[in-house]
């Protein structure tokens, strides 16, 4: 084994589904190299466990390179784990130390039920999106795409709202499982752009209901969905649906 | 026989627009009658369903990821082309079209590239108008940065985000039409078989990921919109769920499959680290703009690279290709690369790779320049490597990273399976041998909002279609035949994993399938990939069961189909005697070491037809040029 690499504990979070009762089992990492993403851990992990005829850890991903909001669990009870703004997929071990013992859980949240193991259902963020998250511009229907200006700093506010990946680790560390950084940040998104403003007051109120009727909590400025955004999303993008929620509301 | 791809009679610059005019039009208060099956929801799918829905047709939207956001083109980076020479620096319809044939060397179909740079235009509009929020100039117009091969600055961008803002104005244009209730969407959803009725595709058979249950959805018409198979080489930049299955269910169900050996392996990825891998890591061609690739001009300098002094590098690309320096085209950066290391000249660990620096860029516009450019893709690179490029030079090395290759479509994009579309990645239509830089955005979202609005229509108004359910009993035997595979598989019960199967088979493919090419190797690899199948067959071992969230029971249908890929890739480079784009054979180059093409006898598609045998059919469309005269490819 060469010398940097890790010996490590896991207790991870093993459950047949919503219906059936979960709970943590140990599993033991051996010879992990620093390089390894998180996920190559588990896929080592996973392979000695079918060798042995074991049922393996189900979680998902898929670009492996943090952005398509694939993955999503909870390490040592921080959403996406230790790394500042990172995806689990783009966590690598060398952030971690030989002996280290990690607890890895899902995304929970009532609007989040489980799968299988560490894999939950966000249908719940497509139902919101559902709802208005969109500019009703047909195909078709454009005009020149120079003949909207919009300022850079607006552009680059609208990007920094549109970079949400729909991972849901902001529903996962608010202790009121809130869905509100991830909604206003669409919201957000298309309000301050020229193009979003028609429908902005129709949009801000029928996602908000959305989200509640999902079974999100409501926000109480706790700011950890921000603290674990892999795409630091601000949370002032929280503050922004709610002044547009009033003005839909006091503009009826 | 040779193959009729229904290209407009006309110039050039006015098929598209005659076919528009004379288009078949299914009146409004028919569309609502038909209903259309569309797999994938990637750009293209997704475009397809908006628009189409829009229309007013009857969609039914499989994914395979839990929520159609998440389609691989959620991580393409470096941005759109279009032509709309809003740089005043010459750009023009003819010229995004002549730079995209002789890109794709001469291997694509005019009347097919013409149209999609005709169409380019519209595509920014269209998603301006969505709100995706691409870079703006402090005037507030759009900027535009320029890519590989080409001499004009037309990509469009959203930060290194591109795919990603494109992908979710798509999606939001499509959960539009979900909320309006002309779209119903299946995420989840793994599609395992083409079912054709009549000759005409009339439905899919899939697999619920979640409860693993087999369901069968019949429909007027199918469109595929499943991306590439770059996965064959088990490394790629691919996401872990991008595979053939749905592409090749279809092709054993009689539609061609077009030039598979014709893979991009693109040159700027982060090296490999070791065996535990599961993916490579794509930096943006974008990169190049201001990155200089380079290596010691000795393979015995082993200084840390702050310490080699100019004149003892070798920027070999500023060296062999003046004229375009960095960013001459794909196909020729991922060679030279390649070349250099063979030569002993590779830096990092493992000798497998080269520097690319950003130090000059940085001096001559700051570090805030280029932060600002490509912030995310250094913070990307710090996190996997643990180095960081402001003050290290980056390490890259070629990966596979688009397939220009797919299932064979006609100007309509339909297959020659009447009733069956296939649009972006998963079809063969429009970069020939190799695909230029910011084109696949371009191209799957002309084939979903532009072309197929109109093409389907053709084809729906003309199709005398029976009445067709799931209760027809090609639904059920194809619903057997797919429970029989997936019975097999578990029945195996051997040693190997999955995941090791895949590995050795990407070893193999990559050795002789991948960058380049020759005669004995493509046999060899034939030899080789036959006998790991067979092991495949009977060694493989898969935990759990087929009624359950099984991650690695979809891995095995995956690889199962890759194996009868590779086989076919194989054949087709074996059979394709030349070096063009992506396909380099050793026994076809210049003196020089750069592609030699055989105009006189490939300047074909080449098509390859299931006959159940180990050989497939093999047939030819025969491509003209009207417009543009083949010449060597030179980026010197």
């Amino acid at each position: 084994m060469p010398e940097n690499n890790l010996n490590l504990t896991l207790h991870v979070w093993r459950q047949n589904g919503q219906g059936s009762k979960g709970k943590m089992v140990e599993y033991k990492a051996d010879d992990i190299s620093t390089d390894m993403s998180f996920l190559e851990m588990l896929d080592v992990v996973n392979e000695s466990l079918i060798k042995d005829g074991e049922d393996p850890i189900a979680f998902d991903s898929d670009c492996r390179e943090g952005i398509c909001g694939t993955c999503g669990m909870v390490i040592d009870g921080v959403a996406h784990g230790p790394e500042r703004a990172t995806t689990v997929c783009q966590l690598h071990m060398r952030h971690f130390n030989n002996g280290d013992k990690i607890y890895i859980e899902p995304f929970r949240a009532k609007g989040f039920p489980v799968i299988k193991d560490l894999v939950v259902d966000r249908t719940s963020f497509d139902n919101i999106i559902k709802a208005g998250g969109y500019i009703s511009a047909n195909t078709g229907s454009a005009p020149d795409a120079n003949e909207i200006l919009i300022p850079k700093d607006v552009a680059d506010r609208a990007m920094d709202s549109a970079a949400c990946i729909g991972c849901g680790a902001c529903v996962a560390a608010c202790p009121n499982a809130s869905a509100s950084l991830f909604t206003s940040a669409k919201i957000s998104h298309l309000a301050v752009l020229p193009q979003g403003k028609p429908e902005s007051q129709s949009r801000v109120v029928s996602m908000v209901q959305q989200m509640d009727s999902e079974g999100f909590g409501s926000c109480s400025n706790h700011g950890e969905c921000e603290a674990v955004c892999p795409k630091e999303i601000s949370i002032s993008n929280i503050a922004r649906m709610r002044r547009e929620y009033f003005k839909a509301l006091v503009g009826k | 026989m040779a193959i009729d791809a229904n290209i407009p009679s006309g110039s050039l610059d006015e098929k598209w627009t005659k076919y528009k005019s004379n288009v078949k039009l299914v009146s409004p208060a028919n569309k609502r009658k038909y209903n259309v099956i569309v797999v994938g929801t990637g750009l293209a799918g997704a475009s397809a369903s908006a628009s189409l829905a829009e229309l007013g047709y009857n969609i039914k939207t499989f994914c395979i990821q839990d929520s159609p956001r998440r389609a691989h083109s959620v991580a393409a980076q470096g941005g759109i082309n279009a032509a709309k020479n809003y740089q005043n620096d010459g750009d023009s319809i003819w010229r995004l079209f002549y730079d995209t044939i002789k890109g794709g060397d001469y291997r694509s179909r005019e009347a097919n590239v013409h149209r999609l740079s005709e169409i380019s235009a519209n595509i920014i509009d269209q998603c301006t108008a969505q709100g995706v929020p691409f870079a703006r100039e402090y005037s507030g117009l759009l900027a535009n940065r320029s890519f590989g091969g080409v001499q004009v600055s037309r990509t469009f961008y959203a930060r290194g985000q591109t795919g990603q803002q494109l992908l979710l104005g798509a999606y939001s244009a499509l959960m539009r039409q979900v909320n309006t209730g002309k779209v119903d969407l299946f995420a989840n959803r793994e599609m395992l078989d083409l079912v054709v009725i009549d000759g005409k595709a009339r439905g899919i058979v899939c697999r619920n990921l979640l409860t693993g249950e087999i369901e069968s959805y019949s429909a007027d018409a199918v469109i595929l919109a499943t991306g590439g198979y770059g996965n064959v080489f088990y490394l790629s930049t691919n996401g872990q769920n991008s595979n053939v299955t749905a592409a090749w269910r279809c092709y054993k169900k009689g539609a061609y499959f077009a030039n598979p050996c014709f893979t991009q392996i693109h040159p700027t990825c982060i090296p490999v680290s070791g065996d535990y891998q599961s993916k490579l890591t794509l930096m943006s061609e974008g990169l190049r703009n201001d990155g200089r690739a380079w290596v010691p001009k000795s393979g015995d300098d082993k200084r840390p690279p702050s310490e080699i002094p100019d004149e003892d590098r070798d920027y070999y690309l500023e060296r062999k290709y003046p004229a375009f320096g960095n960013l001459v085209p794909r196909d020729i950066a991922s060679r030279a690369a390649k070349a250099v290391c063979d030569e002993g000249r590779g830096v990092g660990e493992t000798g497998l790779s080269v520097y690319l620096d950003f130090k000059t860029a940085i001096e001559r516009q700051g570090e805030d320049v280029i932060r600002d450019r490509y912030g995310n893709l250094f913070d990307m690179y710090e996190r996997i490597t643990g180095e960081n490029p402001y003050n290290v030079p980056m390490r890259i090395y070629p990966a596979v990273h688009y397939c220009m290759g797919g299932l064979w479509v006609d100007y309509g994009l339909m297959s020659n399976v009447p009733g069956l579309f296939v649009l972006g990645e998963a079809n063969f239509s429009d970069h020939g041998a190799n695909r230029l830089g910011a084109s696949a955005l371009m191209q799957g979202l002309a084939d979903g909002y532009f072309v197929i609005p109109y093409t389907i229509g053709e084809y729906l108004a003309g199709a005398e279609l029976k009445e067709v359910s799931t209760e027809n009993s090609e639904f059920s035997q194809s619903e057997n035949e797919v429970t029989n595979k997936i019975n097999r598989l578990f029945d195996i019960k051997g040693d190997k994993t999955v995941a090791e199967f895949h590995r050795e088979l990407g070893r193999l493919v990559w050795e002789y399938v991948g960058m380049s090419r020759s005669k004995e190797g493509l046999n060899k690899a034939i030899d080789e990939i036959s006998k790991l199948r067979d092991e495949f067959w009977n060694n493989l071992k898969i935990p759990g069961d087929q009624n359950m969230f099984n991650k690695y029971l979809e891995m095995a249908g995956r690889v199962a189909d890759f194996f009868e890929l590779a086989e076919v890739m194989a054949r087709d480079a074996l059979e394709r005697e030349e070096s063009c784009g992506g396909h380099f054979r050793e026994d076809h180059q210049t003196p020089e070491g750069e592609a030699l093409r055989d105009d006189e006898n490939y300047t074909h598609v080449s098509l390859w037809e299931y006959n159940g045998k180990d050989k497939p059919n093999f047939k030819k469309e025969d491509l003209n040029f009207e417009n543009v005269t083949p010449t060597t490819r030179s980026y010197k």
